[in-house]
C-alpha cells in the first residue's frame, strides 16, 4: 500500500461526456476528459481508492490513486528499417556510389 | 462558494484573463474590428537592447548561425545551373531548454517576476513548457504546464510525454488532460485557483521575446556573411514564431521576406481523441498554422500578438515524410540530430533555396532538441503500432493519419504554396462575423494590414463577403 509522503500520480475526470463543450467533434463528446497530476500523497491508501496529494507547487489534489513511483517509458521505439536506407540513401545522393560498400 | 462549473468558470473568462497577464487589453480596443496592435505592442515598455538584456540574464539567446554546406551542394543537385541559394540555419536547440520558445518565456518569466506573481501557469504540449520551466528555475518561481497529453485510453503522444519528462526535470508541476479543448477551462480554474501569471504564447512579452531571434540573424548574417539574409523560412504553427522573428528582422532594418512553412496534416481535426495519436508532428503543422493566421484571436489572450498573416510573404507545406527525411539529412549531412518539428522550415528550405541564385542567402530560424520520444525513429515506430503505414515512395503519396510516405531521393523534396488570398479572405471572413454592414473606413484599414493586402483588394473581397451572406 502507497504510504503517506510516497511520489504517486492521481486521476480525475473532470468532465462526464455529457459535460463536453459543444464544440468538440463526436468521437471526443463521448469519452471524459481526463486528467492526471503527481504528487506526495497526505495520507496512507491504495491504488483505486480515493486519495489527496500535495503536488510541487503546493496544491492539494483529490482523485484516484492510480500509481506509486510513476516512471518515464518513452523511448526511441522499435528499429525502423526505413529510416536506415533514407540515411544510406542520402549518402550516396551526396557522395556518390559506393559510399556505404 | 465560487461556482466552478465549466459554463461559470469560461464566463470568467476576461477577469480571470486580466488579472493573470497583468494587461488590460480594452486601452487597445477601439469598439469595432480594429485594436491598436503596436499599442499593444508598446505595452512591454522595452527596447530591443532591454529585451537583449533579458535573454543574457537567462542565459538564452546568441545561438549559432550555422551554413550548411553540403546540404546546399545537395539542393544545387536539383537546382537549374546557377542556382540553389547557401542554407543557414540558427542553432535555436543550443538555448538552455532546447528550442527558441526559450525567448518568448525569458521575457514572460521576467515580467511576472516584476509584477510580483509568485508563480507561472502555461497551457502548452509544446516546447514553451520547457522553456517556461527552465526560466521559472533561474528566476525562482513557481510553474505549472498544463498539457493535452493523451487520448482516452490513455496513451501519450511520445513528444509530448517526453516534454512533460522535460518540465519535470526542471522542476515543474505538470498537469496531463486527455484530447479536449476543455482544457482551456482547466487553465483557467488554475489561474483563479493560484493566482499566477498566465505565461500564453500570445502575449505582447512572448512575441517580442522572438523579435530578438529575428534581430540576431541580421546581425550574424551582416558579421559572418557580409550581407543581409535574402530570404527567411518559419515553421509555422501558432503564429508567434513567424510574427516575432519577421518583426525583429525589420527592427534590426533587414527587408527579407519570410516564408511560413508548416508540415501537411490536412484531414485531421486537432480536437479528435480518435485522431490525435494517428499525426507524428504535435505542432509545426497545419492543424493549428491554418485557423491561428486565419483567426489569431482564437488564441488564450483578448488579442493576440501573434499575427502571421501580417508579416508572411508565402505560406508553404511539406509532408511528414519530407520533414523526417530532411531531419536525417541534417544528421547524416551535417552532423546536426536535432528534433523533427523544428525542421520543418527546413525542409521547406531545401526546396526553397532551388528557386534562388548561389550568391543568395537562405536562413532556416531554427532548430530544437531531440531525445527519446522527441525523436523521427520514436514517431515512426508510434505511428505504425496505431496503424499507419510507413513507406519509402512517392512523398505526396500520403494522406495524414493514414499513411506516411518517405522521400526516394532529395530532389522529390517540394514546398507547396498555400493560397494567400483564400488565407485573407478566411480572416476577413473572420473578423466581420455575423455583421451584414461595411465596416468603417478605419476597420478596413486594419483588415488591410492584418492581411497584407491592399486597401482596394481588402474593400472587394469584403464586399464579395457580404453579398455571399444571405
Amino acid at each position: 500500500m502507497p504510504k503517506k509522503g510516497d511520489w504517486v500520480l492521481i486521476t480525475n475526470t473532470i468532465l462526464q461526456p455529457g459535460e463536453r463543450a459543444p464544440q468538440v467533434p463526436e468521437d471526443t463528446a463521448q469519452v471524459p476528459l481526463i486528467q492526471w497530476v503527481k504528487g506526495h500523497l497526505l495520507a496512507d491508501a491504495d491504488i483505486g481508492q480515493t486519495a489527496q496529494a500535495r503536488t510541487r507547487t503546493g496544491r492539494v489534489v483529490e482523485g484516484i490513486l492510480q500509481e506509486e513511483a510513476p516512471a518515464y517509458s518513452h523511448s526511441f521505439g522499435a528499429f525502423i528499417p526505413e529510416l536506415l536506407a533514407v540515411q544510406e540513401g542520402i549518402r550516396q545522393a551526396m557522395w556518390g556510389e559506393g559510399q556505404d560498400d | 462558494m465560487t461556482d466552478m462549473s465549466y459554463t461559470a468558470v469560461m464566463g470568467r473568462r476576461n477577469q480571470i484573463m486580466k488579472a493573470a497577464v497583468g494587461l488590460d487589453y480594452s486601452q487597445f480596443e477601439s469598439g469595432g474590428i480594429a485594436f491598436d496592435y503596436e499599442a499593444l505592442m508598446a505595452a512591454t515598455g522595452l527596447t530591443m537592447d532591454q529585451v537583449m538584456e533579458v535573454m543574457a540574464s537567462f542565459s538564452v539567446g546568441n545561438t549559432p548561425l550555422i551554413e550548411l554546406k553540403n546540404i546546399t551542394a545537395l539542393a544545387r543537385q536539383y537546382a537549374k545551373p546557377g542556382y540553389g541559394a547557401r542554407i543557414l540555419i540558427k542553432d535555436e536547440a543550443c538555448n538552455p531548454s532546447g528550442s527558441f520558445k526559450a525567448r518568448r518565456a525569458a521575457l514572460s518569466v521576467h515580467m511576472a517576476k516584476q509584477m510580483g506573481y509568485k508563480g507561472v501557469v502555461t497551457a502548452t504540449s509544446g516546447n514553451y513548457g520547457a522553456a517556461v520551466a527552465s526560466c521559472c528555475a533561474k528566476a525562482g518561481l513557481k510553474c505549472i504546464v498544463v498539457q493535452e497529453c493523451f487520448d482516452s485510453r490513455g496513451q501519450g503522444q511520445p513528444e509530448i510525454v517526453e516534454k512533460a519528462r522535460k518540465c519535470e526535470a526542471l522542476g515543474a508541476e505538470v498537469i496531463q488532460l486527455s484530447v479536449g479543448p476543455e482544457l482551456f477551462y482547466v487553465f483557467l480554474r488554475l489561474l483563479e485557483q493560484t493566482g499566477y501569471f498566465n505565461a500564453s504564447l500570445y502575449t505582447p512579452f512572448g512575441i517580442q521575446g522572438v523579435e530578438s531571434l529575428g534581430y540576431e540573424i541580421a546581425q550574424q548574417c551582416r558579421s559572418q556573411f557580409g550581407k543581409d539574409p535574402d530570404l527567411v523560412v518559419a515553421t509555422n504553427a501558432g503564429g508567434g514564431n513567424l510574427t516575432g522573428t519577421a518583426r525583429g528582422l525589420i527592427k534590426a532594418g533587414c527587408k527579407a521576406p519570410v516564408v511560413a512553412a508548416s508540415v501537411d496534416l490536412k484531414g485531421l481535426h486537432m480536437a479528435s481523441d480518435r485522431q490525435f495519436n494517428r499525426k507524428s508532428f504535435t505542432t509545426g503543422h497545419t492543424g493549428f498554422g491554418m485557423p491561428f493566421t486565419t483567426w489569431p484571436d482564437r488564441s488564450d489572450v483578448p488579442r493576440s500578438a501573434a499575427r502571421p498573416l501580417r508579416y508572411l510573404s508565402r505560406y508553404v507545406t511539406v509532408t511528414q515524410g519530407e520533414v523526417f527525411y530532411t531531419t536525417e539529412m541534417l544528421a547524416i549531412l551535417e552532423g546536426m540530430e536535432r528534433g523533427p518539428a523544428g525542421n520543418t522550415s527546413l525542409a521547406a528550405a531545401f526546396s526553397l533555396a532551388q528557386e534562388l541564385p548561389e550568391d543568395q542567402i537562405l536562413v532556416v530560424q531554427e532548430t530544437e532538441y531531440t531525445g527519446a520520444g522527441k525523436h523521427q525513429n520514436a514517431q515512426l515506430d508510434f505511428a505504425r503500432k496505431n496503424g499507419v503505414t510507413i513507406t519509402i515512395g512517392d512523398p505526396l503519396d500520403q494522406v495524414p493519419g493514414e499513411s506516411i510516405t518517405l522521400p526516394q531521393h532529395p530532389g522529390q523534396i517540394k514546398a507547396r504554396e498555400l493560397d494567400l488570398s483564400r488565407l485573407r479572405r478566411s480572416l476577413i471572413k473572420h473578423a466581420l462575423g455575423d455583421s451584414a454592414a461595411m465596416p468603417v473606413e478605419k476597420d478596413i484599414a486594419f483588415l488591410s494590414e492584418e492581411t497584407g493586402a491592399g486597401l482596394d483588394q481588402t474593400r472587394a473581397i469584403i464586399k464579395e463577403l457580404l453579398e455571399e451572406t444571405p
